[in-house]
């Protein structure tokens, strides 16, 4: 990799709060600040931590005809979620399939009332805007937000910090989007986020994005987080790490994504299928797949890393799939993980064994998430 | 009894052929907080630059290389509760393993605490 690291409009800060900064998927982005990974994800979960997630892809995809429908008619082709029944000022998570029913990325989609608003993995942003625009030039004009920085703020004391700068925020619900000035800058709302707490994910101007995201630092309880406690958050909340946990060869089924399906867009459905992979997925959803995502629990101190083999045996004899993600849950208090294992091993309480240098120990199958979200439905 | 630095950010507290192994407070603030650590068992023989301890944060394991060649005599158990230990004192307390120097000669190649001081600034 040769390309210089691209910065996100809020470095800057992240350099003046002591970030340390790592290269991710092609952005120089904060891991953590001063007080580390441990304490950003604690601090979290206990009051508000805030994340520059302004790497992620902003698309805007507007239908010709002006209606939002036909956009979310058209963006249907491509995912299997019901985009069609999301109203206005909602958003939803959503799959973009292959024809072989695997994943080529998780997305939120929004109903901006005139437009939809994707948000999309850094990773993948140019080939899902590629992707978009190839399968949807013909009804809609389809353009990346490159302007566009994102802030999430994820924890308990998050209403009250956005709230302070605008109190519309408090009214919203889980998975309302909302147009809304804070701290004088005109921002999209959601609330919404990638820890399993309540919270939200703004977006502004590159230009405002330093100005919005000092006044939600200023506000009681908030502290910046970086990515390292991002990851572990999203992990103890059972959510997927796209490239890690779900990809190209793990279809929604195998993920144990079915909720992100809804009735309509299933077999038998008012528009079910006419998704790439749709006869898979619909076989798949009529008769399971052979193996699935599950979360795993390590019997004993050690975590167990992505990568990790699973076992059904001590002896590390018969293979039973693979970890994916990996690490210490700080608000589980010991090691978590996710992992792919054979559909009959995949009940909680199952016992396998995770291949950790050499050794085989002892992991449990366990219910996710880990930790109980705290959403405002 | 002398103290060695590598440049991969341990320190061992050598004394007569037994050396008391560690990382150095750069290293475990680097790393983060610890939330785990074990050692090879004791009786293994390892050769220099092999990984004799592994510490893992919330986030990654991190190898810890033998300095010298030995043999593991032991693991410090307190961590085995208590990984952070390390971080709280890395040089004293929080050592990681105990292990025979096999080769004394090998510590010739090692660094004093003034040129560790300057590597890391």
């Amino acid at each position: 990799m040769n390309q210089p690291l691209l910065r996100t409009p809020l470095y800057d800060l992240h350099l003046e709060l002591g970030a340390r900064m790592v290269p991710f998927a092609g952005y120089d982005m904060p891991v953590q600040y001063p007080a580390g990974v441990m304490a950003e994800h604690l601090h979290t979960r206990a009051s508000a931590g805030l994340f520059d997630v302004s790497h992620m892809g902003q698309v805007r995809v507007r239908a010709r005809s002006g209606q939002v429908a036909d956009a979310a008619r058209a963006l249907e082709a491509l995912v299997p979620a019901d985009i069609v029944a999301l109203k206005p000022g909602r958003q939803r998570y959503a799959l973009f399939t292959t024809e072989d029913g695997g994943i080529s990325d998780d997305l939120m989609v929004a109903n901006m009332g005139d437009w939809l608003l994707l948000v999309v993995n850094a990773a993948c942003k140019d080939a899902d805007f590629a992707h978009v625009n190839a399968a949807l030039a013909d009804s809609c004009t389809v353009e990346m937000l490159s302007d566009r920085a994102l802030i999430a703020v994820q924890g308990p004391a998050a209403e009250a910090a956005v709230a302070s700068l605008n109190p519309k925020a408090a009214a919203m619900r889980f998975m309302d989007v909302a147009g809304l000035d804070l701290a004088g800058v005109p921002c999209i709302v959601s609330r919404s986020g990638y820890t399993g707490e309540d919270g939200y994910e703004i977006g502004m101007d590159n230009a405002a994005a330093s100005t919005v995201a000092r006044a939600l630092l200023a506000q009681p309880g908030v502290a910046p987080a970086g990515l390292g406690a991002r990851d572990s958050l999203r992990l103890e909340a059972g959510l997927c790490l796209y490239g890690s946990d779900i990809d190209l060869t793990t279809t929604p089924v195998e993920g144990a994504l079915e909720w992100s399906i809804q009735k309509s867009r299933k077999p038998g459905g008012a528009r079910a299928g006419g998704y790439p992979g749709a006869r898979i997925v619909a076989d798949q959803l009529a008769d399971g797949a052979t193996r699935r995502r599950v979360g795993l629990r390590a019997e004993g101190r050690a975590p167990v890393r992505g990568g990790a083999e699973l076992f059904a045996d001590e002896a590390g004899q018969i293979p039973a799939g693979r970890v994916t993600s990996g690490a210490f849950g700080p608000s589980a208090g010991g090691p978590v993980a996710m992992g792919y294992v054979p559909t009959h091993l995949a009940t909680p309480g199952t016992r396998l064994f995770a291949g950790v240098r050499g050794r085989f120990l002892p992991v449990q199958v366990a219910a996710l998430p880990f930790v109980a979200p705290t959403f405002r439905r | 009894m002398t103290v060695y630095y590598t440049k991969e950010h341990e320190w061992l507290r050598v004394e007569g052929d037994v050396a008391v192994v560690g990382i150095t407070a750069h290293a475990a603030n680097e790393l983060g907080e610890l939330v785990f650590a074990e050692a090879r068992d004791p009786g293994t023989t390892v050769e220099q630059g092999d990984s004799v301890a592994v510490v893992e944060s919330v986030k990654a394991a991190s190898d810890i290389y033998a300095p010298v060649t030995g043999d593991v005599l032991a693991f410090n158990d307190a961590l085995g509760d208590d990984a952070a230990l390390v971080n709280r004192d890395p040089e004293g307390e929080g050592w990681i393993v105990r292990m025979t120097v096999a080769d004394a000669s090998q510590l010739e190649g090692l660094m004093d605490h003034a040129t560790y001081t300057a590597l890391v600034g």
